[in-house]
């Protein structure tokens, strides 16, 4: 049982800085995702807190305790790989064994424990196999099976997902979750899915440029993001400018009334869900006049542009409301208070550098459909 | 009818357990030319034995003849009698090329590994003066260096010898390192210590396995080249030390061509059992991590 402590914690190479003052704390016995797009950080964050870097500055505290001078092999956090990286001149059994022979377990009792475990994560009678003879999803598994034997104080997974075939995901997703629910082990889970980020954490920290831009639930971080950049991250589609003067927001669309987020007058963006946007009110506050766009169905729901002056809004809404919002007429839409949330406006170079890195295919503009190549580079 | 239970038997063929299937496919895809090749250079090395051989058992060997007329084991008596130098000279080669393949792996563990996995600025460089010693004449680094050892007091010793051996010898050593790090992937040093392996326990577990192949090869490349030195071992073990070939070559001046013939092919021996082996340690022990990639 075991809560992690990250203070000031900094890893620069040379003139760059990978892990740049981060502060968090990771409760005992919970799921923590650090999430963002490759190269932010997460997987030397991931190794800073595992033992296999040593920090620039700052520290790395297992409840409390200072693990600056414990090294890799005696503190108990224990990583999973993304590529699993099972010993290829052992067997399965022996794999899996490996880190009950560093701590001394004699040979009966090791094989008996790795037996045990193959069998829970769902691979009885594969001790004696080579890894060679396992498909990618069960190599994964081996590889968990590796890790959880030694009863980690922290499990430490880079990607567990990303390696693994879509329709194997769902599996060792239940498989991590089920187990770490069992054991109560403090888990740190390294990915730049959000999907994957949200079924698996307790909470989520966001990262870029090897800062962390927010920590919260899934939900949290859904519908307040602290930023431009976390909500173009987490995918938001509607992120309208504005100048804020009480609680009323001025942006190119129309005045909107804004009670949540940045309460400072003065330029401030502004961002809704698509699934908030209501379609045709009878009356009420907040209510925008526009012109359908474009209407797609999706199957179980259907997205909807919307365009009012210049200014463009996605809207996700049911499908028997398809036959209403033909492309070309008119609509009117509601932007629930209660769901509009205003962020500090970006700063204008900020903002310029985001664009030219979406035009060179940096930055990911919807985490969901970013490639497997992306994530293999943040190694 | 009702539909049988009986299970239909796997789709996709097992693999076999062992992992040795890949060499025998390996065998079968070889091509004759290849084989020729082959077959064209192991005569190349082995036919210049066979005069050594006919020369070494001959009592009389002379210009016309194609084989000796008369026989004779006189030269193998005087060679390998008991009381011979020989056997004075096998263990001081032995010694010295042990000791010398020894030292240049563990210099050539860290350099190679330096060389076979980062890249640093200077690589090439470092890559290029590595084989300066193999590029220049023996004789003339030898006349170099005897003036430093002699300066040193250190002609004439087994440890000059060993000393001077290595300055031939590191470079192949850290070149076949470095190819072998070229292929071990860091990540499994980093998984292995996260489950616990200290720094020996990695060395020993993950890294020496995965680069066993190369190591191998190394180590035995190193005493070959150490065996077959002449003329560093002449000038800077100034006649004191005597090796095998230091022996050779004072019986060939001594003028005994059978005695010489068998010196020499008994000097062969090791190089030819080790080439042996390291043909044999290469080909079944091919699992460096890098392979799963």
């Amino acid at each position: 049982m075991t809560a992690i402590t990250l203070t000031s914690l900094t890893k620069r190479y040379g003139t760059i800085t990978a892990v740049d003052d981060v502060d968090l704390t990771l409760p005992d016995g919970e799921i923590t995702a650090l999430l963002g797009p490759s190269g932010c950080g997460k997987t030397t964050t991931l190794k800073l807190i595992g033992g296999l870097l040593t920090p620039t500055a700052g520290t790395v505290a297992f409840d409390g305790i200072d693990q600056r001078d414990v090294r890799a092999e005696h503190r108990g956090a224990v990583m999973v790989f993304q590529d699993h990286l099972l010993f290829p001149y052992l067997s399965v059994g022996d794999n899996v064994a490996f880190g009950l022979r560093m701590r001394g377990v004699g040979a009966r009792q090791r094989r008996r424990q790795a037996e045990e475990m193959l069998a829970r994560v769902g691979l009885p009678d594969t001790a004696d196999r080579h890894p060679d003879e396992l498909s990618g999803g069960q190599r994964q598994r081996v590889a968990l099976a590796r890790a959880l034997v030694v009863e980690p104080r922290v499990l430490l997974l880079d990607e567990p997902l990303a390696s693994l075939d879509p329709h194997l995901r769902d599996g060792m997703r239940e498989l991590i979750l089920d187990i770490q629910r069992e054991e109560q082990v403090t888990t740190v889970v390294v990915t730049h899915d959000q999907e994957e980020a949200a079924v698996l954490a307790d909470r989520v920290a966001i990262m870029f440029d090897g800062r962390i831009a927010q920590v919260g639930t899934a939900r949290e971080l859904h519908d307040r993001p602290a930023d431009a950049e976390v909500a173009r991250f987490l995918g938001s589609p509607n992120l309208l400018p504005g100048v804020r003067s009480g609680r009323i927001v001025e942006t190119a669309a129309g005045a909107l009334e804004v009670p949540h987020g940045t309460a400072q007058d003065g330029p401030v963006l502004v961002t809704i869900r698509p699934e908030a946007i209501v379609v045709a009110p009878a009356s009420g506050p907040n209510i925008l006049a526009g012109r359908v766009r474009d209407a797609r169905d999706l199957g179980a729901r259907v997205q909807v542009t919307v365009a009012v002056g210049d200014t463009q809004l996605t809207l996700v809404t049911r499908p028997d409301a398809l036959r209403a919002l033909l492309p070309g007429s008119d609509v009117r839409i509601r932007l629930p208070a209660d769901a509009l949330w205003a962020m500090p406006a970006p700063d204008p170079a900020a903002e310029l550098a985001f664009r030219q890195d979406v035009v060179e295919g940096v930055a990911p503009v919807d985490a969901g459909t970013r490639t497997q190549g992306a994530a293999d580079a943040d190694r | 009818m009702t539909a049988t239970a009986t299970p239909l038997p796997p789709a996709q063929p097992r693999r076999t357990a062992t992992g040795r299937g890949r060499h025998l496919r390996d065998d079968t895809g070889r091509s004759w030319t290849a084989r020729v090749v082959v077959t064209v250079v192991i005569a190349g090395i082995l036919l210049p034995l066979v005069p050594l051989l006919l020369s070494s058992f001959a009592r009389g060997y002379f210009h016309p003849q194609v084989v000796p007329e008369t026989w004779s084991l006189r030269a193998w008596q005087i060679a390998l009698g008991p009381g011979a130098a020989t056997w004075s000279a096998l263990v001081a080669s032995v010694v010295v090329a042990g000791v010398v393949s020894l030292i240049s792996l563990a210099l050539g563990l860290p350099a190679g590994r330096a060389l076979g996995l980062y890249r640093f600025r200077g690589r090439r460089v470092v890559e290029f003066l590595l084989l300066a010693p193999v590029l220049v004449p023996p004789i003339a680094i030898a006349i170099g260096l005897h003036g430093v050892f002699l300066r040193l007091g250190l002609t004439g010793s087994v440890t000059a010898v060993v000393l001077v051996h290595l300055v031939p010898v590191l470079p192949y050593v850290v070149l076949i390192l470095a190819g072998a790090f070229a292929n071990l992937d860091p990540a499994f040093e980093d998984q292995a210590r996260s489950l616990g392996a200290g720094r020996l326990a990695v060395l020993w577990t993950v890294t020496l396995p995965s680069i066993a192949p190369g190591l191998v090869t190394a180590a035995l490349f190193g005493f070959l080249v150490s065996w077959g030195q002449y003329a560093l071992t002449l000038v800077i073990g100034g006649g004191r030390v005597v090796t095998l070939p230091i022996l050779i070559f004072a019986s060939a001046s001594g003028g005994d061509t059978a005695v010489t013939s068998a010196l020499a092919l008994f000097a062969t021996l090791p190089a030819l059992a080790i080439l042996l082996i390291n043909a044999h340690a290469v080909r079944d022990r091919a699992a460096p991590l890098g392979g799963v990639r």
